[in-house]
């Protein structure tokens, strides 16, 4: 008989397993939305960069989190040396598992585990290239890449899904705060590190005029964004649905479906509010920020998709798709520049995401998602703002004036992403 | 024999191409330009910011003829053209010297 047991809990653990593999693979797909969509949202000149950002930032995101963030996060030592579990990993997977019971808690691969762990790491990440676009100096992104992902985030990571005491003060957990994927810890915390870079570096060069007049500057490539949109909105359902963490019962089953559905449905609300709200404001339906709506919908959801009704999911996403127009078009008026939006749909909507979690679930409180909320944002900011500053005197943060002028394909890497096309002057 | 130069709405080509062809009009060239006049331009949004679209898109028709056909021409142009509304575009004559089909060396009217 305990023959039989240890058998399907060999085989929960091999589904479980393979599940958050799976889940992991679709979140890393991610990168790639983030790259089009930047790709899209940056004029021609800027376009070779900033892929080499994305490509750039999501294999020191691996590399430093391998080093040194798994382990401040979760522990599992320096160069992930303590997770391979050794001649006992078999008895001890079957031990926990029987512990924890059938439809207790998920007992998977460590290994699984940080793989699913660092793509939220790149994600966060990638937040930050596209606010930043089109005038950062390459090799100044790099290395802020290698501090947010090997310790900024890490830290505040440690603080909530690793259950750490902040600074031995408090325990965010033990108050109750509620980050089912990652609206704050991923979302928020890419954004708050966004800002502190856009605040130091400034706007890019004619997006303000001098009486203080908004000029937009257009993306190159519509079609390119609206396809990294949609690879965002795929990948989604990888970074909430795997966020379950378990699927081998029944009763994970039915969350997992739930988590994707709700996933979809707040996308889909954030389209249609982002759609209503450019036709109301703008006049005509602005593709940009019905893109935008999507990405909000998204991340308003990300912090509690198992609870919602899917009508209650098409709204949250819905108020994100809402929040980020307006909070776009604020930041404009602020002289925050953010080329793709990144700070209003990750950070403004990754805020209502979280405050969002009490509406549908009882075991959330306001005052603990307020208190979470200002915990990651006040570190992230701050220890961006010093690591930003930092590399700004150090070695410089933005490209020369002409540099700018005539992108940063050229002065960064040397190539132009379209050199068959030719363009009229801008 | 005369020049006429016309600039008009890119989306009435099919028109202008059609009366001019029932008169019997035998070639033209299209250019595509852009301008203002009275119409001046326009102001878009992108992204909630507003920008002004100083030029407009325009289509340029040369078209070579014998004196006799120009005021034919001009209303077959205009019939194409018209909408009635504002940027509908301008119809410009000059006299033209001397005309040569490069194939076979006429001149004058025989090279229309």
């Amino acid at each position: 008989m305990e023959n039989v047991t240890n058998q399907i809990f060999e085989l929960q653990y091999a589904i479980d397993t393979f599940y958050f593999l799976v889940m992991g693979a679709l979140v890393m797909w991610m990168a790639a939305g983030f790259s089009m969509l930047e790709a899209g949202l940056v004029r021609a000149k800027n376009t070779t960069e900033i892929l080499t950002k994305n490509v750039l930032l999501f294999a020191i995101a691996s590399t430093a989190y391998m080093v040194v963030g798994y382990d401040i996060m979760y522990g599992g030592g320096i160069f992930l040396d303590g997770i391979a579990g050794g001649d006992t990993l078999t008895a001890d997977a079957l031990a926990a598992s029987a512990e924890a019971g059938f439809d207790g808690g998920s007992v998977y691969s460590s290994a699984s585990d940080f793989f699913f762990q660092v793509v939220f790491v790149a994600t966060a990440m990638s937040i930050v290239s596209g606010a930043v676009a089109e005038r950062m100096k390459l090799w100044a992104f790099a290395a802020f890449a290698v501090v947010m992902t090997a310790f900024i985030y890490p830290m505040e990571g440690a603080w909530t899904w690793g259950g750490s005491d902040v600074f031995g003060l408090y325990n965010l957990g033990d108050i109750g705060f509620l980050d089912f994927a990652g609206s704050g810890i991923v979302h928020m915390a890419g954004a708050a590190a966004a800002l502190a870079g856009v605040i130091l570096l400034g706007a890019r060069k004619g997006k303000y005029g001098p009486n203080g007049e908004i000029r937009p500057i257009q993306g190159a490539n519509l079609p390119m964004a609206t396809l990294g949109t949609f690879i965002l909105w795929m990948g989604w359902f990888g970074f909430n649905g795997g966020s379950v963490l378990k699927l081998g019962d029944m009763a994970s089953a039915n969350a997992v479906a739930m988590v994707f559905l709700n996933t979809n449905a707040a996308a889909a609300g954030g389209v249609i509010a982002a759609l209503v709200v450019a036709k109301m404001m703008f006049g005509k339906a602005d593709l940009t920020m019905i893109l935008n709506g999507a990405l909000a919908g998204l991340v308003a959801i990300t912090a509690g998709p198992d609870t919602p009704t899917p009508l209650m999911a098409t709204m949250i996403g819905a108020v994100g798709g809402v929040i980020v127009v307006f909070s776009i078009v604020t930041l404009d008026k602020m002289k925050i520049d953010d080329p793709v939006g990144a700070i209003s749909v990750h950070g403004v909507v990754g805020l209502w995401g979280l405050l969002a979690v009490p509406l549908t679930n009882t075991d959330a409180t306001f005052m603990a998602q307020l208190i979470g909320a200002a915990t990651i944002f006040v570190w992230v900011f701050g220890a961006s703002f010093i690591t930003w500053y930092v590399i700004k005197m150090v070695m410089g943060i933005r490209v020369t004036e002409e540099e700018e002028y005539e992108g940063v394909d050229l002065s960064e890497c040397g190539m132009e992403a379209y050199p068959e096309f030719t363009s009229n002057t801008k | 024999m005369k020049q006429v130069v016309a600039i008009i709405k890119p989306f009435k080509l099919d028109d202008v191409r059609e009366s001019l062809s029932e008169i019997g009009i035998q070639g033209l060239t299209v250019s595509e330009v852009k301008g203002f006049g009275r119409q001046k331009g326009h102001t878009e949004l992108y992204r909630g910011a507003e920008y002004v679209v100083d030029f407009l898109p325009k289509l340029k028709l040369d078209i070579a003829i014998d004196d006799d056909l120009v005021d034919q021409v001009i209303e077959a142009i205009t019939k194409g053209a018209n909408t009635g509304k504002i940027g509908d575009g301008k119809i410009f004559v000059y006299p033209l010297e001397q005309v040569v089909r490069i194939r076979t060396g006429e001149t004058g009217s025989e090279a229309l």
